[in-house]
């Protein structure tokens, strides 16, 4: 089975993330770039399948050259290959564009089953999977705590607010994955160094047949008018206990609808 | 701890890195908790081993990964900066591993060690006895030579890992004549006769089992052997050189945790309207730690690439141990001082480490055995 995992490489959360103040794309080069948690799930299930049922997982990535660190983190748990779709008119593609580009690349490498996180910690529109499979022609199963693949079915749980449904199509498809899928492995030192000899193909939207007037800022379908950074945070309320403290703080609760 | 390490090749590096995070999820945030309980954390070196961590010096056509001691030494500093009974753990299993490596016949490495390496079995180091420590060839357990192999028969002592090893590298008597008449074997845990005692109550390092291993007729084949017979003390010597440097690198450890708790401490607690680092009482302590804990670092680094050249290292591994071991003891008790009471409570780490630090300066030949290792080199004048 040809698995291909699409992994995005996001600003660390614990590091503080800026807005470019030219064109109000999110600043790659103020924060450390690492892999989006979620994708490391996404990457550990399809190396699940892959061992249970044999094949091969391709990782694809758009993103810029720095990306490379999060393929690489993906080869080292123990992806096969690599794509990595990078051009500089990608710069600034929405969630619509971004699903264009790599359904074209998926058309081009070939795919029997896609994996990717249900949302990245960055833009976290938690669209990409369905306008993949869209785009594709494919059915979509997204938000799965599990997967099970029989011949040519695929069957998923797919988390909601009651409970969870049990989802099943026919392959080719695209899954999305939440954090209760799996447990995702360590990178062992030897994959680590297996993965520096893993080919990483380098694609550019000409190469993938993406139209450039499709993707990048300019062609985006939303726009970022304004943004303003986080306010720091306020003192909190300090509550002094002249005997009625459990009341006061009571009263605070409730003021906040805590209680 | 976010110490700026030189190292050799980009994938020292990526090693590190790993190491880092390993430690920062899976290490650190259970440390205490196992601690207290005396809890033994095998599936902490069972993840270490599956990450390619238990054999990080050895070739990598035998299982390991052929990494100089230089890098070794520092996966071992950060392992202990978590947790000193996994550092050093570490430490121990690599120095079980290490007379099959150097010594064992092509057979045996090919043989036992990609096991002993790839990550699944754990080693321990047989060598001092209830009576016999410091004085090391003095030891009594004896190894019969018989028509078909060995029959073991003693007591040895403070052995890390003692009954939960997978296999145990023993130096016994198998002839009269001191510490000529040592001989080395590879013992696997299973073979009968062999069992361990209950495990000593330790002032610290509570979580890593230190026990008494008994060895009761034990049988042995003649492929047991590691070396020629009577070359035992020999490679004990040499596998302690190496354990030496692995202690040394603890400590640094050790150290670097309790000062960056203290320092961190000090930044942030305020008393008289002033973070503590404005007292210059204080301020001065905290530069004499970090100090000393970057001197013995450089320190055992220095007899690392003695090593990895290929060159006499033994009095350079004293030194590091001595050194560092010392520095480790004088840095946490510092770091204690530093937090006031707050130190002296187990709801901060640093008197786990004041605790875990003693021992150093006992383990891998004691700080006075160092001393005399290298007042022997000095008289011989082979240095200075």
């Amino acid at each position: 089975m040809n698995i291909v995992v699409c992994v995005k490489q996001v600003p660390d959360t614990a590091t503080e993330r800026k807005l470019r103040s030219d064109d109000k794309t999110l600043d790659r080069d103020a924060a450390d770039g690492v892999i989006n948690e979620l994708c490391e799930y996404a990457v550990e299930e399809a190396l699940k399948i892959k061992e249970a049922h044999g094949g091969e997982v391709t990782v694809l990535t758009m993103g810029p050259s720095k990306a490379t660190d999060t393929i690489r983190k993906a080869l080292a748990m123990g992806a096969d290959k690599a794509v990595h779709l990078v051009d500089d008119a990608l710069h600034g593609s929405d969630a619509l564009s971004t699903s264009y580009a790599l359904a074209q690349t998926l058309k081009k490498i070939g795919f029997d089953l896609v994996i990717l996180g249900s949302e990245s910690t960055d833009a976290r529109t938690g669209v990409l999977a369905a306008m993949l499979a869209e785009r594709l022609g494919t059915p979509q199963l997204t938000l799965a705590r599990k997967v099970d693949i029989d011949g040519s079915a695929v069957t998923i749980e797919r988390v909601t607010d009651y409970g969870y449904d049990k989802v099943e199509a026919s392959l080719p498809a695209v899954v999305s994955v939440v954090e209760k899928i799996n447990e995702p492995r360590y990178p062992s030192f030897k994959g680590i160094m297996a993965a520096k000899k893993k080919p990483v193909e380098t694609l550019g939207i000409a190469d993938a047949e993406i139209a450039a007037d499709q993707v990048g800022l300019a062609s985006a379908w939303s726009e970022v008018v304004e943004f303003a950074a986080a306010p720091p945070r306020a003192a909190g309320t300090v509550v002094k206990d002249e005997g009625d403290g459990g009341a006061k703080a009571a009263e605070f609760l409730a003021s906040k609808k805590f209680i | 701890m976010s110490v700026d390490r030189v190292l050799p090749t980009p994938e020292a590096h990526d090693l590190l890195d790993l190491v880092r995070e390993l430690a920062a999820k899976e290490i650190v945030p259970r440390a205490a908790a196992d601690e207290a309980a005396s809890r033994f954390p095998r599936d902490v070196f069972s993840l270490l081993g599956a990450s390619g961590l238990l054999g990080l010096p050895y070739p990598e056509e035998y299982g390991g990964a052929a990494q100089p001691y230089e890098v070794y030494l520092q996966v071992i500093e950060e392992l202990a900066a978590a947790w000193l009974a996994v550092g050093l753990g570490v430490s121990v299993h690599t120095l079980s591993c290490f007379p099959v490596a150097a010594y064992g016949s092509d057979a045996q490495r090919a043989e036992l060690l990609p096991a002993m390496t790839g990550g699944e079995l754990l080693g321990a180091y047989c060598l001092s006895e209830p009576h016999s420590g410091s004085d090391a060839a003095a030891l009594t357990t004896r190894a019969v030579p018989g028509a078909d192999g060995y029959v073991v028969d003693g007591v040895k002592a403070w052995i890390t890992h003692g009954g939960v090893a997978d296999f145990y590298t023993l130096m016994a008597r198998t002839s009269g004549d001191g510490a000529r008449g040592i001989s080395c074997f590879h013992v696997p845990a299973g073979v009968d006769g062999l069992s361990s005692g209950t495990p000593e109550r330790k002032m610290g390092m509570r979580s890593s089992p230190t026990a008494q291993v008994r060895f009761d007729g034990v049988r042995l084949s003649p492929d047991a052997l590691v070396g020629s017979p009577g070359e035992g003390f020999r490679i004990a010597m040499a596998a302690l050189d190496g354990g030496r440097l692995g202690i040394a690198a603890c400590a640094v450890g050790v150290a670097q945790a309790a000062f960056d708790a203290a320092s961190a401490y000090a930044r942030e607690r305020r008393q008289f309207g002033s973070p503590l680092t404005e007292f210059q009482g204080l301020a001065f302590m905290l530069a004499d730690m970090a100090t000393s804990i970057a001197a013995a670092r450089a320190l055992y680094l220095e007899a690392a690439r003695l090593r990895d050249a290929g060159r006499p290292y033994g009095t350079q591994a004293a030194m590091a141990k001595l050194f560092a071991t010392d520095m480790c003891m004088r840095v946490t008790t510092d770091a204690v001082q530093v937090l006031g009471g707050y130190g002296y409570v187990e709801d901060f780490p640093v008197e786990r480490h004041m605790r875990e630090a003693k021992v150093l300066q006992i383990v891998e030949g004691t700080n006075q055995i160092q001393r005399l290792v290298i007042g022997r080199a000095i008289a011989k004048g082979s240095i200075g």
